[in-house]
């Protein structure tokens, strides 16, 4: 039996809302993972996941998962 | 040494200023400086995720060892999006407490919507913040914020980033009589005038962003904020004459003044 792509793919990949813009994994990782990824090691930031902060001590534990909400913000030049 | 608290921390500096729209970080830095600022205001924005990764951080210019940094909710019209802000603020600043809180009601005038702000101060109040909070002018607003634990009271002088000065002396010298916590003028300061005019009302101190940062020199236009306000301030401590409306009073002795031909006896 022949499945629609989509309906495999959707299976395999999660999709995530970062910062306000939508993106898919093949597979769920953590969010030190995602840090490391995206070369944000190191960085000042600090991560909000669906509503609620994701303290820096815990990033290994947050595994990301389908319809998950991400903001990851920056201190910025303001008055 | 004439210094105030906000928060049980004192500060010599009567002047605050923003870190927004410089031209780049050495020009922040210089400004800052110049200013002799100790608290120092940032914005809380999402990072590009994925790309300049080697672009520079603003924490690296005005480090939080050397300033007490005061995160604010710019550009938040709601209350859970201000709480969130400073939520992550927190986070970003290693559980830092003291925030500059303003929930926006028009994006026109960027007039605090009081409603918002209101309920928003009374949350993070209770979830440990130190709150310094934007307000109108209204005396009422002002008392309101206090009374839920703000722990400073920061009307407009006018509209944020014009320009155009201390509009309403008047409910100024109200909010600041009335109040048992520190008043700063935050917004509307255009020159070095305003800065004093503000701290002769009583003021306890001046937040500014724009007047430095879009002066034409803005190094030098902060040194001549830090003169400015510490000149309101000992004017203000010293008490100013009082006015004498249509009535000349010389500085000189009326008497012994040289003969004249004109002199009449």
């Amino acid at each position: 039996m022949k499945y629609p792509k989509q309906v495999f793919t959707s299976l395999l990949m999660i999709q995530l809302t970062i910062n306000g813009e939508v993106k898919q994994l093949h597979q769920s990782i953590n969010i030190e993972q995602f840090i490391n990824q995206n070369n944000l090691q190191g960085k000042r930031i600090a991560i909000e996941r669906n509503g609620e902060i994701v303290p820096r001590s815990q990033y290994a534990e947050h595994y990301l998962t389908d319809g998950d909400h991400l903001e990851v913000v920056v201190a910025v030049g303001g008055g | 040494m004439d210094s105030f608290v906000i928060a049980g921390k004192s500060y010599s500096s009567r002047l605050l200023v923003g870190t927004g729209k410089y031209k780049d970080f050495t020009q922040t830095r210089a400004a800052i400086e110049a200013s002799g600022a100790q608290i120092v205001t940032v914005a809380i924005r999402r990072t590009n995720i994925g790309q300049n990764a080697d672009e520079p951080n603003l924490l690296d210019s005005v480090p939080p060892s050397k300033y007490t940094l005061l995160p604010n909710t710019a550009g938040c019209y709601t209350v859970d999006d201000a709480v969130r802000t400073l939520r992550l603020a927190r986070e970003l600043l290693d559980g830092h407490k003291l925030v500059k809180l303003e929930v926006l009601g028009d994006p026109r005038t960027l007039f605090p919507n009081m409603l918002e702000t209101l309920k928003a101060a009374e949350i993070l109040v209770k979830e440990g913040f130190d709150v310094m909070v934007y307000t109108s002018d209204d005396p009422i607003a002002a008392k309101q914020l206090e009374e839920i634990g703000c722990v400073a009271i920061m009307p407009l002088a006018s509209l944020i980033g014009s320009g155009m000065g201390i509009l309403n002396p008047w409910n100024l010298q109200i909010i600041i009589d009335n109040a048992k916590v520190p008043v700063l003028v935050d917004a509307g300061v255009g020159t070095a005038s305003d800065a004093t005019i503000a701290l002769e009302l009583g003021c306890d101190g001046v937040l500014m962003n724009t007047a430095i940062a879009a002066a034409k020199n803005p190094v030098l236009m902060a040194s001549a904020m830090r003169k400015a306000v510490e000149a309101g301030r000992e004017a203000y401590l010293a008490g100013r004459m009082a006015k004498k409306i249509y009535t000349a009073s010389p500085s000189s002795p009326v008497e012994g003044v040289i003969a004249t031909s004109t002199q009449q006896h």
